[in-house]
């Protein structure tokens, strides 16, 4: 079944190489009071955190994981789970600015942290340029697997900055599994929306704030 | 060519949605109310059912209820359909057995639904399904296709002696044995055509509903085709007359076909929500999805080709073993007959082809439609044989096709089908210009330089698309017809809904057919919205699969526009007070050589609704027209794709370095759409190649059941493609259209096997030809030639 939190995970690894994909180890003053998974027997716990710029909090049960909060506590049901081993990528947020994969990450490790979804990637009623890349080029068809895919894209230009390789953003979409677009136009649109990142400034990598 | 209009690559209107998140899938669905469904699946792939005790279950806390095959049972559910009949060369009708949504007596395959739980909330309807206790007496399992026939093997399905569901044939053997006796040279291969899970990457989902104030019944589920499943779950499963069963098919994550059937998960559900009296809801997991979602391919072939002293093709026959697997499901007896072996004369003409098939039950989940169903296999049967006897006979490849080619239209193969139109070699020289097939040479001497072994291959496919005629599918053992309807509402301001059959599912239908109806209607497409997944709003449909859309579901738009624009022309007669044949209808405009004045589309569209300037003895008020086309034959896709790679000896780590397709999709309705699905279609072929195969061991365990175990394509896996189109209309249809979204499933393998066995220079490699296979191949490639 799933994974839980998993300590040993090197900060710097990506999510999209990790298999099971770690939130941050210490970006907040947080981290340090997260729980493992050997402390979650199915106890209620009291939960606060910031989903795309808003506090969200809850009583939920310990075991529950970030992306069923996302989408039944929060009804944020842009995220999506396309698996259950962790490797399609479908799930995939932003958690204290670092890309993570929701189903793998319990939401009880999430106290006091930043979130943010496909839901607030549009600012002020403008889509991100990576959102807008990806219609430009057609870098969709189904759509059930692309709030993924564009949260991670915006992810890989936030860690390695907007002069990107084809070579680059195929090799960092190895975590996200598309079926309908042979990818071919998402790594066109991942391309050009890091160019339209930079040009607006949004390239920068993100603090975690 | 206006720039929404036919041939424009319009931004695609439903992406706002599908980038903000905002998309609706049937997980994104909650119904008040609602409940959850967990199934309880057979962890033998063949045993008898002595005892499911639901006790435990049932004192579970948050337990609603449990259920099996004996609740169905005695509530009169009917049991799954297959929905075409195959005939078996002795005349006898297939021989299926019973496929009851949930066990009962026996589970045929692992994940075979045996109980299903209902909880309160989804953890204490797993904790409940965990407590249901079955006894099983494990049974011997077959799943080797090749030996499920043989006497002694376990016998899946009483109904079935020798699990042979049929064992069927096509075209004239006197004729093709004949021919092969005379032949100056026989090519033979044995192939197999690799298992495949579809995976979509949304998985299955489904919320029942039952509303007791008019004993009606709503399904959310993530179908290709809702009005079918309507009609199945009514007609035939029984659960409650067409007009009170409300199907909706509301965004759906991807289908290439495993969307189209009517599973026991939907049937349960819809079932279960009268008998609890609460909304229940199934969402799959991948794991689930793995073991029940219906398998693609899964042949055993042996194929032959007979070719005269000058080359020239004169027969082929092919032996095909099909797996059906455990049960059949909705469609499955048809893939492997009449989706398959009516493609065996390729883009060739060859006097005689004969190919027999048997249909099989092995202890494997049901196989039915993949993307292409059928096709890719006759086209991988063709494209590996045309190759093969090219490099025996000495000759080029793309020369030796050449010479094969069909060069005149309408063109009769041995085997049902009557190419309409093509240019076959039209496709073939740009795709060696695009390929550089001149400087392949230098290339390969580059490769070699460097340790590395490069090769290219070709796959010349067709397919059959547009599907169907209904007289024509319905003479070959069809239980429905495959015509599509459309209706097109005019608005009184002058917008447009379109109301189609057919069903969106990552094709970009709300963007296609609006740019047809902004096209004919002359109006913004903004002010055109498409309807479709609801069996309340549509009337009817036949939904999406085999490439059918374009050419059919978009005729029917096209001819209920011919409707629209004939009746608004005799609104604006009676406007412009002038002769209704005198009315002219041109890019939004209606006009009169009568007179100097003119009218809007949308101002005719007032005065249908308003109905001031006509009476009601002259004319019906209002605009809006329907339209139903039953095509009057398959369509005819074709093209070439090249693909070269390059292989590492060493690792048998196989690149491809590039991939050439040229395709003949007819008219093009949105090029940038067409080139999608190309990809799209291009890396699923690629997966089948290179990476992708369900593998079940002899106790029939699905080995590779998790994206951890069964490779999918990755970013990384596959290259940029360079895509080129030409373009003969097709002559069927109203736009010319032909239908694109299987060729590159369908073109692809053969392309990357005929490559790979170019760079090695023997032909023994099989799909998948993963890093480990290929160097085994290349290893031996060296023994080859260190012997001679």
């Amino acid at each position: 079944m799933f994974s839980l939190f998993r300590k040993d995970k090197k900060p710097a690894e990506p999510a999209s190489a990790a298999p099971a994909a770690a939130p941050p180890a210490a970006t907040s003053g947080a981290a340090g009071s997260r729980a493992t998974g050997s402390q979650l027997g199915g106890r209620m716990v009291k939960l606060s955190m910031t989903v795309n710029g808003k506090p969200a909090s809850a009583e939920i049960d310990a075991r529950t994981l970030l992306v069923q909060f996302l989408r039944e506590n929060l009804r944020l049901t842009g995220t999506h789970v396309g698996c259950d081993t962790s490797q399609c990528g479908a799930c995939v947020v932003h958690l204290d600015g670092r890309a993570v994969k929701s189903c793998t990450t319990l939401a009880a490790s999430c106290e006091g942290a930043k979130v943010v979804t496909i839901e607030g990637l549009a600012q002020g009623g403008k889509l991100h340029p990576m959102q807008e890349a990806f219609r430009e080029h057609h870098g969709l068809q189904c759509g059930f697997c692309t709030p993924g895919m564009i949260m991670a894209a915006v992810d890989i230009v936030a860690r390695r900055g907007a002069s990107l390789s084809e070579d680059v953003v195929r090799a960092d979409l190895e975590g996200n599994i598309c079926r309908c677009t042979g990818y071919h136009n998402i790594v066109a649109a991942v391309l050009a929306g890091a160019s339209a990142m930079a040009a607006s400034g949004a390239a920068k990598p993100q603090a975690a704030e | 060519m206006s720039a929404t209009g036919i041939g424009a690559s319009v931004k695609r209107k439903e992406d706002q949605r599908f980038i903000t998140g905002k998309g609706q899938y049937t997980d994104d669905i909650n119904r008040p109310g609602q409940a959850y469904a967990v199934f309880v699946r057979s962890p033998h792939a063949h045993a008898t059912l002595k005892k499911v005790d639901l006790s435990a279950a049932l004192k579970s806390p948050g337990c609603l209820g449990a259920f099996t095959g004996a609740d169905l049972a005695s509530d009169k559910v009917g049991t799954l359909i297959c929905g075409w009949m195959i005939h078996s060369k002795d005349g006898s009708p297939m021989k299926a057995g019973v496929h009851p949504a949930l066990a009962q007596g026996k589970v045929r395959y692992v994940g075979d639904h045996v109980a299903v739980v209902i909880g309160e909330t989804l953890n204490e309807a797993k904790d409940a399904a965990e407590k249901v206790s079955v006894e099983y007496e494990s049974l011997p399992a077959v799943t080797d296709l090749a030996s499920a026939q043989n006497p002694g093997q376990p016998q899946i399905h009483a109904e079935a002696p020798n699990n042979t569901v049929y064992q069927w044939h096509l075209g004239d053997k006197a004729a093709v044995d004949a021919a092969f006796a005379s032949a100056k040279h026989v090519t033979k291969i044995d192939l197999i055509n690799n298992r495949l899970v579809p995976n979509a990457i949304e998985p299955r989902a489904a919320i029942g509903e039952y509303d007791a104030g008019n004993d009606s019944l709503t399904l959310y589920t993530t179908s290709q085709n809702p009005h079918v499943t309507r009609l199945v779950l009514a007609a035939f499963i029984g659960l409650a007359p067409e007009h009170k069963l409300r199907v909706i098919a509301p965004d759906v994550g991807g289908g290439f076909g495993s969307k189209i059937f009517i599973y026991a998960e939907e049937t349960v559900c819809l079932w279960a929500a009268r008998k609890i009296g609460r909304p229940i809801k199934w969402t799959g997991e991948r794991s689930e999805a793995f073991l029940a979602d219906a398998h693609g391919r899964d042949h055993v072939t042996r194929a032959e080709l007979a070719v005269d002293a000058s080359g020239k093709i004169v027969a082929l026959r092919a032996s095909t073993k099909a797996n059906l697997g455990g049960y059949l499901s909705t469609f499955a007896s048809s893939v492997p007959t009449y989706l398959y072996a009516p493609l065996l004369s390729g883009q060739y003409d060859v006097p005689a082809i004969y190919c027999e098939v048997d249909g099989v039950y092995t202890n494997t989940a049901p196989v039915d439609a993949y993307r292409g169903a059928g096709r890719p296999e006759a086209t991988f049967v063709v494209e590996r044989l045309v190759e093969v006897a090219a490099r025996q006979i000495g000759k080029d490849p793309a020369e030796f096709r050449r010479q094969n080619f069909i060069k005149s239209f309408p063109h009769q193969t041995p085997v049902i089908m009557a190419y309409d139109a093509g240019d076959y070699e039209a496709c073939l020289n740009k795709a060696l210009e695009l390929a550089d097939y001149k400087g392949l040479g230098a290339r390969k001497a580059e490769s070699a330089s460097k340790g590395l072994k490069r090769g290219i291959g070709f796959s010349a496919y067709i397919e059959a698309c547009g599907i169907a005629p209904s007289q024509a599918v319905g003479s070959l053992g069809a239980g429905v017809g495959l015509w599509e309807s459309a209706e097109v509402r005019v608005n009184p301001t002058g917008s447009v809904e379109v109301l189609t059959g057919s069903h969106s599912h990552g094709q970009g239908h709300e963007t296609t057919f609006a740019q047809l109806v902004s096209q004919r209607l002359g109006i913004p497409i903004e002010q055109v919205t498409i309807v479709h997944g609801d069996t309340d709003k549509v009337q009817f449909g036949m939904g999406t699969y085999g490439s059918r859309s374009g050419a059919v579901g978009m005729s029917a738009i096209f001819r209920a526009i011919d409707k629209v624009i004939v009746k608004a022309k005799k609104v604006a007669g009676f406007v412009l007070e002038a002769p209704e044949e005198s009315i002219d209808f041109n890019d939004g405009i209606f006009s009169s050589k009568a007179t100097n004045k003119t009218l809007t589309f949308p101002e005719v569209a007032l005065q249908a609704y308003i109905a001031h300037k006509f009476t009601g003895a002259q004319l019906e008020p209002g605009l809006k027209e329907g339209a139903f086309f039953d095509p009057t034959n398959f369509t005819f896709p074709s093209g070439v794709h090249v693909c070269e790679i390059e292989i590492d000896p060493a690792t048998g780590a196989t690149r491809i370095d590039r991939w050439t397709a040229v395709d003949d999709f007819g008219t093009l309705v949105n090029p940038m759409i067409v080139e999608g699905q190309v990809h799209g279609g291009i890396v699923q072929g690629v997966g089948q190649a290179l990476l992708e195969g369900a593998v079940y061991n002899k106790d029939g365990q699905l080995v590779t059941a998790s994206f951890m175990d069964y490779t999918m394509p990755r970013a990384s896996d596959v290259p940029s493609f360079n895509v080129a189109m030409t373009n003969t209309p097709c002559p069927s249809n109203p736009l010319g259209v032909k239908g694109c979204g299987e060729a590159g499933a369908i073109a692809a393998p053969a392309a990357v096997i005929n490559a790979i066995t170019d760079a090695l220079g023997h032909e023994d490699i099989a799909m998948p030809a993963t890093p480990q296979a290929v160097w085994r191949a290349a290893s031996k490639a060296v023994e080859k030639l260190a012997a001679e």
